[in-house]
Formats: C-alpha cells, sequence, structure tokens
C-alpha cells in the first residue's frame, strides 16, 4: 500500500505532508494542554511522559532486538537514585546528573546484556528477573541510597547552582514542559536510531541471531548495545521519575513494575515506535486514573461497591486494577497479538483497500 | 547455628523449591510455556483451602481434597480459555499470557482475602522437633516434606517412564506434530499437564504456607526460587529440578547464614553466574537451535 520508490524514502522521518502536518499540530496541541489542564491531569500527563520514554527505550529491547527483560525497574531505579544523589551529594546541576545518570544506567544495562550473549527464552527472564530483584534489594539496604525509608528529590534546578545561576522548577506546568522536551527528543532519537544500520541489525537479530551473525552483524557488540540504550532510555525516564514524584522507595520499584512496562510495550505493540506511545499512555492511565477512583464512575462504581460489601472485602477494591490489566493483557494476546498498533495497522489497510 | 541444622533446613526448604519447580517443570516438558502464573495458582487453591477450613468448619482432609480439586479445575480453565485459543504465540506472548494470568489471580485473590493477613495452621509445625542424631534437629514439618516430596518425585518418576499418558506427555514435548500423527491426542495432554501441575503446586503452596503468613503475594519469592531451581535443573528433567532445589536451599541457607542481610538474593546471584557457565542450567541436554 505505501510505494517506495527510492531507498531515501525509508529513512526520511516524516513519510509524507500528511504526516508532517498531524505531527506539528500533535506539538502544538501538547504546548497549549497546560493551558487548560488541571494540576492532577498535569501529574498524570509527566507520568505518562515518564512512561512513553521508558516505554520507547524497553520497546527498543523487546520488539526489536528480541531480547526478554524483566528486569526494566532495576534500571528504572538507577536512573532515579543516580539522578537524585549526583544532585545532592555531588551537587551537580541537573543536566548534567540525569544524563551521567542515564549512563550508570547504560552501563549496568551493557552488564546485563553479558550474560544475554549465552541465554534465550526462559533462562535470560530469570536472569534479568535476578537483576531487578538485586537492585531493588541493594538499595533497600545500603544507607547511601536511603535505605528502606526512601530517598526524596532536591527542589528541581535546572540551572547552575554553583555559580549563582539557578532556575527552580516547581509547578507542575514547567515540570512538564522539561518532561515533554525529554520525550520529543527521546522519541524522535529512538525513530531515529530504528532507521539506521543500528536499528536494522537488531530486526536481524531479532528475526535470527544465526543469520545476522552470517551476514557479517556482531553479536557481542549490537546486543550488548540494545541492552545499553535500553537502559540509557529507562535511566533517563528514571531521573524524570523522581521528580514527578517528588519521593520514593525500594518498594516503588519492585518486580510488578516491570511487568507493568512489559504490559506497557505488548498492548501497545511490539516493535513500533507509536505501538509503545499509546501502550504507555494507555496503560498508565489505566493503572492511575481509572481503577484508582473506580469508586466515582457512575453506576458501575457503586455496583462494584456493592458486590464487594455482599461477597468479597470493601478493603480489597483497589486490586481492581491487576484484575483489568490482568485481563487486558490476556485479551489482546489472544485477539490482537501485534498490540493497538496492530489494529490500527489493519484499519488503515482496510479503509486504504475499501471496497475490495 | 550448627552445620547439622543448616543442612537439613536448606535440604527441607529445597525440597519444597523443588517440589513447586516440578509444576513450572511438568507444563514446560509438556508444551514449552513458561508459566508464570504457578505461584498465584497455587496461592489461590490454598487461599481456597483455608476459606474452607476457617468458614465452614471442615476438618483438615476435607478442605484438602476440596482445594484438590479446585486447584486442578483451576488449571484446565486456565489452560482451556488463556492458553489454547493463543494463535501462534510466540514465547514472549505466553509469558506475557501467564503474567497477565498472574495479576488477575492476584487481584483476585487480594479483593477477597487481601484485608488481612491470616494465620495457616498446617497439621505438621516446624515447631515440634525431634533431634535423632546428636546435632542434627530436625522438625516435623522437615519430615513431612521430605516424605510428601520423595512419594511425588518416585510417582512422576514411574508416571513420566511407565505409562501411556506419561510417554504420550514426553512425546508431545518432543514434537507436537508428529505426536499427533501417532494418534495421541495433545489437547488432552496439555489440559492434564496444566491439571497436574496445579495440584503439584498446591502441595507445594501448603507446605510452604506453614512457615509464611497466608497473603496474596506469600507465593511471590518461593515461585521465583522454584523457578531459579527448575531452571538450574534445566527446566526439562524431574530429577534436575530436584537436585536444583537441593542446591539452591543449601546456598540460601549457608550463605543466608554467613550475610543474613543479602539472603534474598545471593541464590540469584550464584544462577545467574551459573547460567553464563552452563546456558541451559546443569542437568539439561543443550539443543543447538536451526536456523
Amino acid at each position: 500500500m505505501d510505494m517506495k520508490r527510492a531507498y531515501y524514502e525509508d529513512v526520511e522521518l516524516f513519510k509524507s505532508g500528511t504526516i508532517l502536518f498531524w505531527t506539528i499540530s500533535l506539538m502544538v496541541g501538547l504546548l497549549t494542554i497546560p493551558l487548560l489542564a488541571s494540576n492532577y491531569h498535569l501529574y498524570l500527563l509527566n507520568l505518562i511522559m515518564v512512561h512513553i520514554i521508558l516505554a520507547v527505550g524497553l520497546n527498543i529491547l523487546v520488539g526489536s532486538t528480541g531480547q526478554i527483560s524483566l528486569g526494566h525497574a532495576g534500571f528504572f531505579a538507577i536512573g532515579a537514585y543516580a539522578t537524585v544523589l549526583l544532585m545532592t551529594k555531588l551537587g551537580l546541576p541537573f543536566f548534567p546528573a540525569i544524563i551521567i545518570a542515564a549512563f550508570i544506567s547504560a552501563f549496568f544495562g551493557f552488564i546485563l546484556g553479558l550474560p544475554a550473549l549465552r541465554l534465550e527464552g526462559p533462562y535470560l527472564t530469570i536472569a534479568t528477573l535476578a537483576f531487578g530483584l538485586a537492585i531493588m534489594h541493594i538499595i533497600g539496604h545500603t544507607e547511601l541510597f536511603g535505605g528502606r525509608s526512601g530517598l526524596s528529590a532536591p527542589p528541581l534546578d535546572v540551572g547552575i547552582p554553583k555559580l549563582g545561576w539557578s532556575l527552580v522548577l516547581k509547578s507542575d506546568i514547567s515540570k512538564y514542559y522539561l518532561i515533554l522536551f525529554f520525550t520529543i527528543v527521546m522519541v524522535w532519537g529512538a525513530i531515529n536510531i530504528l532507521k539506521t544500520k543500528v536499528g536494522r541489525a537488531f530486526v536481524a537479530i531479532r528475526d535470527s541471531d544465526i543469520a545476522a551473525e552470517v551476514i557479517g552483524i556482531n553479536l557481542t557488540i549490537y546486543k550488548t548495545l540494545s541492552f545499553a540504550v535500553s537502559a540509557f532510555y529507562a535511566g533517563i525516564a528514571g531521573g524524570l521519575f523522581a521528580f514527578v514524584l517528588g519521593f520514593f522507595d525500594p518498594v516503588t520499584f519492585n518486580m510488578l513494575l516491570s511487568i507493568y512496562f512489559l504490559v506497557m510495550i505488548v498492548v501497545g505493540g511490539l516493535g513500533s515506535v507509536m505501538g509503545s506511545i499509546t501502550g504507555a499512555a494507555f496503560i498508565t492511565y489505566l493503572m492511575y486514573a481509572l481503577f484508582k477512583n473506580v469508586r466515582e464512575v457512575p453506576y458501575v462504581g457503586d455496583f462494584l461497591v456493592t458486590i464487594s460489601q455482599r461477597w468479597l472485602s470493601i478493603t480489597g477494591m483497589d486490586n481492581l486494577s491487576a484484575i483489568a490489566l490482568g485481563l487486558v493483557m490476556i485479551g489482546i494476546m489472544l485477539f490482537e497479538p501485534m498490540g493497538i498498533f496492530g489494529a490500527w495497522i489493519r484499519i488503515k489497510k482496510y479503509w486504504k483497500t475499501w471496497p475490495f | 547455628m550448627p552445620v547439622g541444622q543448616l543442612i537439613i533446613e536448606g535440604l527441607a526448604m529445597g525440597a519444597c523449591y523443588g517440589l513447586f519447580g516440578l509444576a513450572v517443570v511438568i507444563i514446560y516438558k509438556t508444551s514449552e510455556v513458561v508459566n508464570f502464573a504457578a505461584g498465584e495458582m497455587a496461592m489461590f487453591s490454598t487461599f481456597i483451602a483455608f476459606h474452607v477450613l476457617t468458614f465452614y468448619q471442615c476438618p483438615f482432609w476435607l478442605a484438602f481434597l476440596i482445594a484438590l480439586v479446585f486447584a486442578a479445575l483451576l488449571g484446565v480453565f486456565i489452560e482451556f480459555f488463556f492458553i489454547r485459543p493463543a494463535k501462534n504465540p510466540t514465547l514472549l506472548g505466553l509469558i506475557v499470557i501467564t503474567l497477565g494470568a498472574e495479576l488477575l489471580l492476584m487481584g483476585l485473590a487480594s479483593w477477597k482475602w487481601g484485608a488481612e493477613q491470616q494465620a495457616f495452621s498446617l497439621p505438621v509445625s516446624y515447631k515440634v522437633t525431634y533431634e535423632p542424631i546428636k546435632g542434627f534437629i530436625i522438625s516435623e514439618w522437615a519430615i513431612a516434606v521430605f516424605i510428601i516430596a520423595a512419594i511425588i518425585m518416585t510417582f512422576l518418576y514411574l508416571f513420566f517412564k511407565y505409562t501411556k499418558l506419561g510417554t504420550a506427555m514426553r512425546a508431545t514435548q518432543q514434537n507436537k506434530h508428529a505426536a499427533k500423527i501417532m494418534g495421541i491426542q495433545t489437547d488432552h495432554v496439555f489440559v492434564f499437564a496444566w491439571a497436574f501441575s496445579s495440584v503439584i503446586g498446591l502441595i507445594a503452596a501448603l507446605l510452604l504456607s506453614a512457615k509464611a503468613i497466608l497473603d496474596p503475594q506469600f507465593m511471590m519469592e518461593p515461585f521465583l526460587r522454584a523457578f531459579a531451581a527448575a531452571v538450574l535443573g534445566g527446566l526439562m528433567s524431574i530429577p534436575g529440578v530436584l537436585i536444583g532445589g537441593a542446591i539452591l536451599g543449601l546456598l540460601e541457607n549457608f550463605l543466608g547464614y554467613a550475610w543474613p542481610v543479602w539472603k534474598p538474593i545471593t541464590a540469584f546471584v550464584v544462577i545467574v553466574l551459573v547460567l553464563c557457565i552452563r546456558p541451559s542450567g546443569i542437568f539439561a541436554k543443550h539443543y543447538v537451535k536451526k536456523v
């Protein structure tokens, strides 16, 4: 359906004028949202954007390179803790701190990528799981990292406080613009990575690593690179997450969070940047908005409360989000294995060739 | 703490992990699905036993039977409604489905029983102890664990080796299509494997619940350890998972005794190191994938 006449068209960022137009309108829309939204919605948007950065990175690893990771909460935690500690203990300004934190996270990704060279399938799953658990445990038992009681983020100062040039972002609106900037840069980066030699090497490894090696792709370099890039994204997301939340402890980064990250990209669509964005937005909305306040939903909320009182327990009602997420995961896998993005492609194809 | 007791405790925990790892291995052996929901399936069945026991004042054996039947039905249900309808699933797809089932069961259990932490009383307690040889203190619970594990292991070994169904399960694992051609109803084999795995998981969870407080997350850590034990044993062999469990239990107890703070993760670190040297576990024959 999309006819390509030259190779150059395959690497273009905007495939057509329509896409360029809609991208620009989306940007304008995103820039004007804070004027209309309430503080709570801005907080939600910030969370969504943080999760988008992470999901895009995770999708490079899982969707494009085909390596399973159940330890991404670990990289997320490294990003958050490293950013905050570099700012409070070493007094670095925000931008160098978050970049260095992301590189630390990428280094850990590289380390985790080394065993991944030999492991696959369930064995890789247990290795990444062990990594996530180990990070959570180490953070929880070291004084430097605040132990079990957690850390709180310092004021978000994007200037250079040591030179007396400081610019403290206090409101959710200013944080929104900062995170939006990071999100756009990171998403743009991911789209570009996937169009270069590196991205094509990742996809070749996913489809068949032996065949990829035969055509001259160095598996050692590209597999570890994939882990490192993915961890870099998680590090940036973690650093921003620290400031969205303001306070965090090791339990924030538990194993369930890694599972939720995986759900985001699976629901959105594996191997596509747009899929990770929709998946992250959808799942974050479900988790942090819809099911946190399910009691306020008209009719359904009352109905659920009645059921809870009659047969189940009213205090356990907060676990509805787990039930719903479980059902969403299973449903997506059974009925639309390519995720939301796959459904979108199908609908598009259907209308392009309609009435045939 | 004397060495003897560390060994016995470690072996008893290891036997539990091994037993629970069996639940993972049986499913993986027949259908190559890694069942991440195993822990929550066992947890849910344990809660059923607990519910019957406390609210209807049943005797323990009746509650146990009811939970057993429920566990089998739960396994059948999940296979039939969640795994079977998946169209040409990938490994990741199956992992996601079982993770979804895990979240679903955990959510349901916490909705029903999550409000307060429950104490669950088994007929065997780990507080009643004997000292047959000097320095080796063994609790009633550990004796029960050893006996039950031995019975189940022997049974499974004989089952897979000598019965028709066991042979059919092994054949299905090696080549599903060839098994179908030879007249094996692979669908029945899968359903049976899930029911079987769920029942074994329940038994392991009941044994483990003696040492833990019953709450909807009490099987998460043991599941990870059982999974690790199964991976260590190669995910395919039944003696392998038992030995993997024993190694894991001993490692955890000894390293945990040396560095109590790091007890929950030492075993995992060792396993990752082992996997780096033998990528498919200690007891697996490594099949090289064809292009």
